[in-house]
Parts: C-alpha cells; structure tokens; sequence
C-alpha cells in the first residue's frame, strides 16, 4: 500500500491528467491511421505475413524463393541482419584491440599512424564510408582477373572470394544431437565456473576436447569436413565462402568504423589504470605477460566492458544502413515489404520489435558478463 | 650563444632523444618503426600519385578519362551541385546566405559569453528566417522543399533538430527522475524504445506512418515530417546526457532550495538545471558532433543533404563516376567541422572547469 502511494507521488492529479492524454493522443493516432488504411482498402494486421512474398531475396542463409511467405522473409532478412552484426562485432574488436596494442605500443610512428586513421574514421559519416567501400568492392576487376592474395582470397566485382570450412552429408540427428551437447555443455561449464569448480583453463580445455570430440563424432557417422579453397573456373570462381559486394561493403565498413570507437575504449580503459599497477606488480616479480592478465586485464575491464557493450549495440543499429547500399537486411525487407503490401505500420511495428528485443537481449547478457568483472562489493553498497 | 638560443637547442636534443627512444628505443621498436615506413611507402605514394601528380585539374570529363589520376576538374564543375543539390542555380545566393546565416550563429554561440537570453531569441529567428529564405516566402520565387539541398540543408536540420530536441530532452529527463511512477514509466519506455530503434527505421516511420497518423498528415512535407521524428529521436539521446547531468548534483542542493520555500519548478530552473547542464555542455557538443554526422541518414528517404548530393553528382551522365573524387571532397567537409567542433569541446571542458 504504502509503495503505490509511494509510485503515485506528491500529484496523483496531474500524473493521471498526463496519463489520460497520452493514452488519448496514442488512440488518436490509431484511430487516424486506422481510417487513412480503411481509405485505402488495407486490412490493418498481421495476416500479410503468411502471403506469398513474390520478391527474390539477393542472399539468403536459410533456403529462399519468391514463392515463399512475407514472413519468411522477413526471417531472411533478420538471420542477414545477425549474421553481418556478429561477424562485425568480432572483426571490429578484434581490429580495435590490435589498434589499441599498436597506439600503446609507445612506437611514436605507428601511435601516431592510428591516431590518424582513429580521427578520420570518427570524423567522417559511416554512410559516405559504406559508399566508398561499395564503389570499392563494385570497382575490383571481373573474375577472370580477380585480384588474389596467396591464391586463396580472391577479389572480385561478382564478390570476395574466401577459404572456407565445407562441411557435407551430415544427418539430420548428428546437427541435432550437435547442439544439444554445445547447449549442455555450454550452460553446465558456466555453472561449474560460476561456483568455482573449474578453472578458466578447466573451461577452455573442456571446449576444446568437446569440439574435437564432436568432429571426429562427425566423421564416424559418414560426414565429410574439408577446407575448401576458392579457384576459378570458367567465368567465375568457386569454392570456398563467398561474400557479396555489397555484404562485403558492409562488413568492411562496419568493422572499420568501430574499430576506431573500440581501439579509444581499449586505450582508454588501459590508461584508466594507476602506472602504480604496473611498478608495484614489476617489483612483485611478475612478467609482462602476467601483469597484462592479472592485473591490469581485470581492472581495465572494468571501464572497457560498459562501453563497448553498447558499441557493439551501435553497431547492430547502423547495420540497418545496409538499406542504403543494397544489401538484403531487414530494414530493406521491411521496406520491400511495407511498399508491396501497404502494411507499413506492422512491417514497421516488427522492425522496431526485433531491433528492441535484440538491444536488451544483448545488454542483459553484456550486463550479467559486466557484473562478473565489477568491482566486488559495489553492488552491494 | 644567447640564453634564449641556448634554450632552444636544448629543447631540440630533448625532442630528438624523444624521437630516437620512441623509434627506436628497443630493437622490437625498430622492427615496428620499419614495418610502418614500408606500410606507409605502399600507401602514401601511390595517393599522391593519384591526387595531385597525376590528376586532372581543368578538362573535361573525356580529359579525366584519358588520365589515371584523381579528377579535380569534376569537382569544379559540380562543386556547386555538391553545395547546393538541386537549388535553381539562379537563386544560389539564397543557400550561400542560409549557410553564412546558420555558421554564423554556431559561431556567436560558441564562445560562454554569448550564452544569453538574446542568442536564445537568434536561435529561434535564424533559423524561421533561413527557412522562409529557402522556401521564397517573403521574397519570391518560392522553391519547393525537395529542390532544397546540400550543406544548407545538413546544417539546418542538425541545428533546428538539435535545438528543439533539448527542451523536450530536459522535460524527459525531469520525468525520468520524478517521484511519480507513471511520469517516470512513460520517459522510460519513450527513451529505451528510441534509443533502441536504429535512426534508419525512424525515418521510415517519418516517411510511411506520420502521414498516416495526423490528418492531412501527406500535406506536411518530406523533409518537415522527417525533422519532427529526427527531433524526438534525439531529444531520447539528449535526454540520457541531461540525466547524467542531474545525478552529479548533490542532493544538499534540492535540500537547500526546498528549506529555502522554493517549489519544484523554481528548484529546478533556478539551482539545479543551472549548474547540471553546464555540467554537461562539452557532453552535449560531442553529441552534436555524432548527430551532424548522422543527418547523413537523410540520404536513405531521397533528401539531398550533403552526402546524398556529392553522390548525385557523380551519377551526372556528363560525368559518371567520380564518386571517389566526390566522397572526398564532401568528407573533407564533414571532418573539417567535426574536428573543429571536438578540438572546440576540449578547449570549453577545459575552460568550464575553471572555477568562477
């Protein structure tokens, strides 16, 4: 009782009023967008969803014809959506630590190298970069005379042609009993570590023998596992991954573009931490190595963590600029889909949906990783 | 020697010892230092091969054609399609006057001293007369919004958008902090479900759902409906920035103010808000500065904002495909004020740190 009043505050009055209108101004906006579809012969709801699509998809992880439904579709773009945000999560990180390493590396060349590319790279809109990259990757030479490194990544207009692990004839059970196991052991060794019944170590070396284990589980029951290296054949190249023009614009672009944000995250969360650190653990008789890890690793963290989770949340957003470059997301999905149905409120009520649910999936889980490494005891105070 | 040339050297040798060690200080460090000269020699010549030795500086496109390098004669021809967009080139004057108008309000605002009730007034007439100015109001012709383009159009945008947004961001952080718990629920759920919306997708409520929702709703246009929703996206991000501003205010203050009589609002208008958000204007610039990038967005709903133009321009059949020259060229601009405007962030943190 005394928390309602509590929630009601010093002027339930006004709060109410305020309450009232807007749920008066939400129903009137309803209202006038229900009137302005009936205007124009559109069944508000979701029942488009199980139609035919009648629009081909450009790239598609999970098998796609125009024949199938919005809905399906729309998963299309979704998994494109995931697919380039998590490959552009790790190669931005990835990049944005080895630049961090590199500006702190005291080299006053190589520093200053990476401060310019940092200041260029935030300075500039990541459109115009992703426009670029796609002039670029639109202008590298037919296959024929693709560009190649070490013969075994080639570059060409029709795409970026990489090595690629090929994994055949598996049976349906094998994938399914596959993710099962990953599933059991993934939240079984986090329980274990989480009460402290397996090292760090423990944890890595357990994933480790799981994997080879279920690759040579693999093979018994009859699949095929081969790296495959891309090499040209008649007009075009086969083999291996291939990545469009456009997704490779786009995860090119990304990757550049917040891997400046996360190299000045990194550095900044190395620099948060006292030179004190560093002298008392020298005088401790630690190596460097082990300074970094015990040390200086968890303090950083700390600041790092916060920061980058919501770099990585950034980049899921701008993803969506893939709209703009042509590549199949589900921005652009959504867009195909609002125009060809005239549905534009629900096509649009999904995107919002899915990007919310993706951004507060991914910060419950970077908070959960962020309370681990706080400090012990803030929490509680 | 004299005593001031005897200083110089000195601080000469001390840079030079500074140089050496950070060159090549360990032998890793040479290792390093070395790779990068040969990085930078696979990098930097051939640039300057392409921009300066071996580019085309006067021509026509068939002259650029013929040569390997950078096209500078393309951009002379388009610079004022780059600038302008799609503005009837006899009233160019007007956009240039707009453009004067708007930076020279940004620059009259940047220095503490103009923070007044008087800039407060020029923000709200700068920018209604550039729009009748644009729009040919008062002085005919008048041109239609969506032959309206370029810098003057990013720079509109990001200053109205921004300066409208912060009202409502002070309200919604207010709210955010309110003992009433719907006030509070209603700020929350408006700024979470903005700040998770990718801006893309709010432009397309602008352009698909705004219409549909306000009677005569088509009547507004394009760029009118796209600055509404840009406004109340960044009024969530802005508001988050005010937010930090009003926790770092200790509560002696509310409890000074309330033992003084004072009520709510003249709590906040006179002893909080004051000193929070000059607590938090080198925030809010660089704020500024991410959201003057991000009016390159427009571009994705057919407005021609600078970016968008310098792409326009290269698909001109007279000259196709200079897109690198023209990306350069509207990037330049883009860093030139975004650097400006951070170096501008530092020098005022550092000045607002200043006890009075």
């Amino acid at each position: 009782m005394q928390r309602g009043l509590a929630w009601w505050g010093p002027s339930p009055a006004a709060q109410l009023g305020l309450i009232l209108a807007t749920i008066g101004l939400v129903w009137w906006f309803g209202r006038n967008t229900l009137d302005t579809m009936a205007d124009a012969g559109i069944n508000p709801g979701f029942a488009f969803l199980s139609r035919s699509a009648n629009f081909e998809i450009g790239e598609a992880i999970i098998p796609y014809s125009s024949a199938d439904t919005y809905g399906r579709a729309i998963l299309v773009g979704l998994l494109n959506t995931v697919r380039v945000a998590v490959l552009g999560c790790i190669l931005a990180t990835l990049l944005g630590v080895a630049l961090a390493v590199a500006r702190l590396s005291g080299n006053l060349l190589l520093g200053g190298l990476v401060r310019w590319y940092v200041e260029i790279i935030r300075n500039t809109p990541l459109l115009l970069q992703l426009f670029f990259w796609t002039a670029l990757t639109h202008a590298f030479p037919p296959p024929r005379q693709a560009l190649s490194l070490f013969s075994s990544v080639y570059l060409s207009n029709r795409g970026i042609f990489v090595p690629g692990l090929i994994v055949e004839s598996v049976p349906a059970g094998a994938s399914f009993a596959l993710v099962v196991v990953a599933l059991v052991a993934a939240v079984g060794l986090a329980v274990l570590r989480r009460t402290g019944k397996v090292t760090a170590a423990g944890v890595i070396a357990t994933a480790l023998t799981l994997l080879v284990a279920s690759g040579a589980g693999l093979l018994l029951v009859g699949a095929t596992v081969r790296l495959e290296l891309p090499t040209l054949s008649g007009f075009n190249i086969r083999g291996g991954y291939s990545l469009s023009p456009e997704f490779a614009a786009l995860l090119i672009g990304l990757t550049v573009k917040f891997s400046a944000a996360i190299s000045e995250i990194v550095r900044a969360g190395v620099e948060s931490v006292d030179r004190g650190q560093w002298e008392a653990a020298r005088a401790l008789g630690l190596r460097n190595g082990q300074i970094l890890r015990l040390i200086i690793l968890p303090q950083a963290l700390r600041v790092i963590t916060p920061l980058i989770t919501s770099s990585f949340l950034d980049l899921t957003k701008d993803s969506s600029l893939a709209v703009a470059i042509g590549y199949p997301d589900l921005v652009n999905i959504i867009n195909t889909t609002a125009n060809t149905t005239g549905q534009a409120l629900e096509a649009l009520a999904i995107l919002i949906g899915v990007y919310l649910a993706l951004n507060l999936s991914v910060s419950a889980v970077m908070n959960q990783y962020n309370r681990r490494v706080a400090l012990r005891g803030a929490g509680r105070r | 020697m004299s005593a001031r040339g005897r200083f110089f050297v000195r601080g000469l040798m001390a840079n030079q010892a500074r140089w050496r060690k950070g060159l090549f200080g360990t032998w890793l460090n040479s290792v390093v230092t070395i790779a990068t000269v040969v990085l930078l020699a696979a990098i930097v010549p051939p640039f300057v091969r392409w921009a300066v030795l071996d580019a085309t500086w006067v021509g026509t496109a068939a002259d650029c054609k013929a040569g390997t390098g950078a096209c500078w004669a393309f951009i002379g021809a388009k610079l004022n399609f780059i600038l302008y967009a799609f503005y009837p080139p006899p009233l160019h004057w007007r956009p240039v006057l707009v453009t004067l108008m708007l930076g020279g309000l940004l620059l009259l605002t940047a220095h503490p001293r103009a923070w007044r009730a008087a800039t407060l007034l020029l923000w709200v007439l700068v920018p209604i007369a550039s729009w009748l100015l644009l729009a040919g109001t008062v002085v005919g012709p008048t041109v239609p919004s969506n032959q309206w383009g370029g810098i003057p159009i990013t720079l509109l945008v990001a200053m109205v958008c921004f300066s409208l947004a912060i009202p409502i961001a002070i309200l919604l952080a207010l709210a955010r902090q309110s003992s009433m718990g719907g006030l509070r629920t209603l700020a929350i759920v408006f700024i979470e479900v903005m700040r998770g919306t990718p801006m893309v997708a709010i432009l397309y409520v602008a352009m698909l759902i705004l219409p549909m929702m306000i009677p005569g709703g088509q009547l507004i246009d394009k760029l009118g409906r796209a600055m509404i929703l840009i406004t109340l996206f960044w009024s969530a991000y802005v508001a988050e920035v005010v937010r930090a501003g009003l926790q770092a205010i200790p509560a002696g203050q509310y409890e000074a103010a309330r033992a003084l009589g004072l009520g709510y609002w003249r709590i906040m208008r006179f002893v909080v808000l004051p000193q929070a958000l000059r607590l938090v204007i080198p925030a809010l610039v660089n704020l500024a500065i991410g959201f003057l990038l991000a009016t390159s967005l427009l571009a994705t709903i057919g407005v021609f904002d600078l970016l968008n133009a310098a792409k326009t321009a290269a698909i001109d059949p007279n000259w196709l495909g200079f897109y690198d020259e023209a990306y350069l060229v509207a990037a330049s601009i883009y860093f030139a004020i975004c650097v400006i405007g951070s170096r501008y962030s530092l020098w005022l943190e550092q000045r607002l740190r200043q006890p009075r």
